[in-house]
């Protein structure tokens, strides 16, 4: 008895679900939140971008939580500036020497395990970002949708620089640490080559 | 009692998961992804490549702490050392002769388990790894890239060292040691076919 009123009771709510279902709103530009994936993923698919940013978030996580959280703050604010900064420019530069010198010094920073002060590397970080915001801003061009989109990118920003670092905090195992610092010889590896790329295509 | 995940619910899971499948994206940014794939395909395609790669980890693999990872971070950064000779257009004599080489010497090194000063083992590699490198970086198809074909043949090489480090493994057991030395004779018995090849 108590069984068939149970079953009752859940094809009633599943009905009543299934009636007060709102619109899907699958094409986000009609709500305001497209712009910000549209920030969200482009950061997510810009190895320029990503690449130096993931960097930072490995170096900070190697040098202990206090840098962590002082990247997981400042990298953000200073790309969303120089977001800003960038969206009254018209022009848009596609130069590949600038993310070529990021992915090496960063690269090799985390590489070495460099000992960096906390003032060192809040420096890198807010140069990073007021670098590569700009150049992501110029791009945009001044309007409603491209603030959101940087909202949307500096979220993505601070999403990679919380998880990366946090993971990277709490590795204690030795060989842990060193499989970090395997990939900033590969981050700098490429930011090499890269770099070779620019000059001979300069 | 062992819990077990009821089949019905896993189907339910897998049919879920199909009906939520989003578009594949396959073509949003032209020749990008490609570009990461020409890249990372290149070492792996090229068994001479391939050979001295996978020899590098199974010389770490025996050599131990600290050459385990020193060897790995000093190959792909000079071989990036060689791509930009190679992509400046600074020649170097005998490139294939110096990849085949490197199979030969780095095979040679596994099967009689040298054990040279870490210094000498890195300046080793690091030869031969600019022939590698000057090979890799001249040779991407126009139009895609240049960043993703960077990225894809870096990874791809740390991929292939990883797996000689993971094959080396064996190398704690006896049985293991002797196999890691035949494993070493085999990529330098591949070295000399392809110089065989190259001088042919």
């Amino acid at each position: 008895m108590r069984t068939a009123r149970s079953a009752g009771t859940r094809a009633f709510v599943a009905l009543a679900v299934a009636l007060s279902c709102g619109p899907a709103r699958a094409h986000l530009n009609s709500t305001g939140m497209g712009p910000i994936y549209d920030g969200l993923t482009h950061f997510l698919m810009s190895p320029e971008d990503l690449v130096p940013a993931l960097a930072l978030a490995l170096l900070a996580g190697l040098r202990g939580a206090a840098y962590g959280r002082r990247a997981l703050f400042t990298l953000p604010a200073a790309w969303l500036l120089g977001i800003l900064c960038g969206l009254a420019v018209t022009t848009t530069s596609t130069t590949t020497l600038g993310p070529a010198i990021w992915f090496l010094v960063l690269g090799g920073l985390v590489l070495a395990d460099a000992k960096l002060s906390l003032r060192a590397m809040t420096t890198l970080a807010v140069l990073l970002g007021l670098v590569h915001g700009y150049f992501n801003g110029t791009g945009m061009g001044l309007s409603a949708p491209s603030i959101i989109a940087a909202l949307g990118l500096a979220a993505a920003v601070f999403v990679l620089v919380v998880l990366v670092a946090a993971l990277v905090v709490t590795l204690r195992a030795h060989w842990a640490r060193i499989a970090v610092r395997v990939g900033g010889s590969w981050i700098a590896a490429s930011g090499l080559l890269m770099l070779g790329w620019s000059i001979r295509g300069s | 009692m062992k819990t077990r995940l009821p089949l019905r619910s896993a189907l339910a899971v897998a049919l879920m998961a199909t009906l939520w499948a989003q578009t594949a994206g396959a073509h949003l940014l032209k020749g990008e992804a490609s570009g990461f794939l020409t890249g990372f395909l290149h070492p792996i395609s090229g068994a001479d490549h391939m050979l001295a790669m996978i020899a590098v980890g199974l010389w770490g693999a025996q050599l131990g702490a600290p050459a385990l990872w020193v060897l790995p971070v000093a190959f792909p950064l000079v071989m990036a050392m060689g791509g930009v000779l190679g992509l400046l257009g600074v020649p170097i004599p005998g490139v294939e002769y110096g990849i085949a080489a490197s199979a030969v010497m780095l095979g040679a090194a596994v099967a009689f388990e040298l054990r040279p000063p870490i210094v000498v083992a890195g300046v080793l590699v690091g030869f031969f790894a600019i022939f590698h490198g000057h090979a890799h970086g001249t040779e991407r198809p126009p139009g895609q890239s240049a960043l993703l074909y960077s990225m894809g043949f870096v990874i791809a090489t740390g991929c292939l060292h990883a797996l000689g480090i993971g094959i080396g493994a064996v190398h704690r057991w006896s049985w293991g040691q002797k196999l890691l030395r035949a494993s070493g004779a085999m990529v330098a018995a591949g070295g000399v076919f392809f110089l065989w090849r190259a001088a042919a």
